[in-house]
């Protein structure tokens, strides 16, 4: 079924009995060419990409509980390309490209809105690395604004920008970022990916694999055995687990990151905002919530909440920032695990075992990355040669001292 | 959370910093045969399972003694804590025999 203005009309005038659910739900057939394991954004977006761009058949997705029910339905709904160094960046831009004709592509609407991000500046320091890191985004192809002070407070007079600690002395605005709809995202893909013939299989956790002589030939789930010719894990926030079962640790350690809503307002914030002084971000969703994040708690959890310390520390950060929002009632909060690298960036590549491919340690940056991350693991599973944005991301990098570290803060998860 | 200090009692888990899991306590030496990848897998590789965790929290602003927290991290339930240096101590007494 097509979607269309035209067919919202149609179905209104005949009691919307015409629409039909967005996928199938296949029980899992006994064998298949490609078994993606994690049925969340990545994993859905991995086989939409090898049934669409790579014309690849026989392909399963295999989901431990209901579709999108993992960090794909805990995210902050920010998309972004602003990043600083050559192995990240073309990834992200890679990324925002596909964000850009995504709705089309799916024939789903993602509520994709490009209504910008403002990272602000509070030093001349600051401003410094500022106009580095927007410099890295324009050799990408990426967009970046640099904005002095006045520009700011054109865009958001509200902020306090004579706070005596941080005062806000500018902003790298990327016009082109903004949020989408995570939820949506996800059933895009899946509608997308089952269109084309992937099966889709939910309540089916895989308890192993099976791998004989260094090589993969299937899954043992909860549902029974499937043979697979190649298997990619894609569940991030359990890596660590589902990789185990393949007898291999990770360079990753799983953390919790909390976010939080409002109670919804009046349309107040237009983009997306980044505190530069200390770990705080904020938009503003379209039913008028203001959504927004910090840091970590910062130890091992595989537990889907936090502890009050962060909230705290994300309030204190949001009245430094914007006292008003002192006024807004907090209307829930929740907790996502997430796969925290060594390095702060992801790992999309081959493992030793053969035919078993592993994307995970997407760290708190995984919902942007969505649509380059199924492309350039479906790439890598259809291909077996790395898609070129995303070369870098190497299982190996960390042995071999090629690290993508950001933030430059060495090999201590909960720092990136 | 609160975190069962050996000599202070309970403290505010703010009051630490994490470090992560306690098999860090055992640096590899670097004079053995293999030491590079044995270094590599100890800097970068992980055992991050999903229940009982040993881990290494840093009492910063309170004796800034290193504790060995043994904790659940499915539940954040904490079942015990002892003083790092008591832990390497006892494991190098046990090495030693």
């Amino acid at each position: 079924m097509k979607y269309s203005g035209f067919r919202v009309v149609a179905e209104a005038l005949f009691g919307h009995k015409g629409w039909k659910p967005l996928w199938r739900d296949p029980d899992p057939k006994p064998a298949y060419d490609f078994v993606i394991v994690g049925g969340g954004g990545h994993g859905l977006a991995t086989a939409y990409y090898l049934a669409k761009t790579f014309a690849e058949k026989r392909i399963a997705v295999l989901e431990k509980r209901w579709l999108g029910s993992g960090n794909i339905g805990r995210n902050t709904t920010i998309i972004r390309s602003n990043y600083l160094l050559p192995g990240n960046e073309p990834f992200y831009e890679f990324s925002m490209k596909l964000w850009e004709g995504l709705e089309q592509d799916l024939n789903f609407n993602a509520m994709v809105s490009q209504r910008g991000i403002l990272n602000l500046i509070h030093s001349d320091a600051q401003r410094d690395a500022y106009r580095r890191r927007g410099n890295a985004m324009l050799l990408a192809g990426a967009d970046a604004q640099l904005l002095d002070r006045e520009a700011v407070r054109r865009m958001y007079p509200y902020l306090n920008f004579d706070n005596a600690r941080f005062p806000i002395k500018g902003g790298l605005l990327q016009a082109r970022a903004g949020t989408a709809r995570h939820d949506g995202v996800a059933w895009g893909y899946a509608r997308g990916a089952d269109l084309r013939g992937v099966d889709i299989i939910q309540n089916c956790e895989v308890t192993g694999f099976q791998i004989e002589g260094g090589k993969v030939v299937g899954v043992e789930t909860s549902r029974g055995p499937i043979k697979a010719k190649k298997c990619g894990v894609c569940v991030a926030g359990s890596s660590s687990r589902v990789m185990e079962k393949a007898g291999m640790r990770l360079p990753i350690e799983s953390h919790v990151i909390q976010a939080f809503v409002s109670e919804g307002l009046k349309p107040t914030i237009n983009g997306v905002i980044t505190f530069g002084a200390g770990h705080f971000y904020i938009s503003q969703s379209d039913k008028g919530g203001l959504v927004f994040g910090g840091d970590l708690d910062g130890y091992n959890t595989y537990a889907q909440r936090g502890n009050l310390p962060v909230v705290e520390d994300v309030a204190r950060c949001g009245m430094a920032l914007m006292p008003a929002i002192g006024r807004a009632r907090l209307l829930r909060n929740w907790g996502g695990i997430m796969d925290m690298s060594m390095d702060g960036s992801p790992i999309i590549d081959r493992t030793p075992i053969e035919g078993l491919y592993f994307n995970g340690g997407w760290c708190y940056g995984g919902f942007k990355a969505t649509p380059a991350s199924g492309y350039a693991f479906a790439h890598l599973l259809s291909t077996d040669a790395p898609h070129p944005t995303a070369a870098a991301y190497r299982l190996d990098r960390f042995a071999r001292g090629y690290l993508i570290d950001e933030k430059g803060a060495g090999a201590q998860p909960n720092l990136h | 959370m609160l975190i069962p200090h050996p000599l202070l009692g309970p403290r505010d888990a703010e009051e630490f910093t994490y470090m992560g899991d306690a098999s860090l306590i055992a640096r590899p030496s670097a004079s053995d045969p293999g030491a590079e990848q044995a270094f590599s897998d100890y800097v970068y590789l992980r055992d991050n399972p999903a229940g009982v965790h040993r881990e290494l929290w840093f009492h910063e602003a309170g004796d800034r003694s290193w504790i060995v927290v043994t904790r659940n991290t499915l539940t954040h339930e904490i079942l015990d804590a002892q003083l790092a240096r008591d832990v390497a101590l006892a494991s190098a007494a046990e090495a030693g025999e």
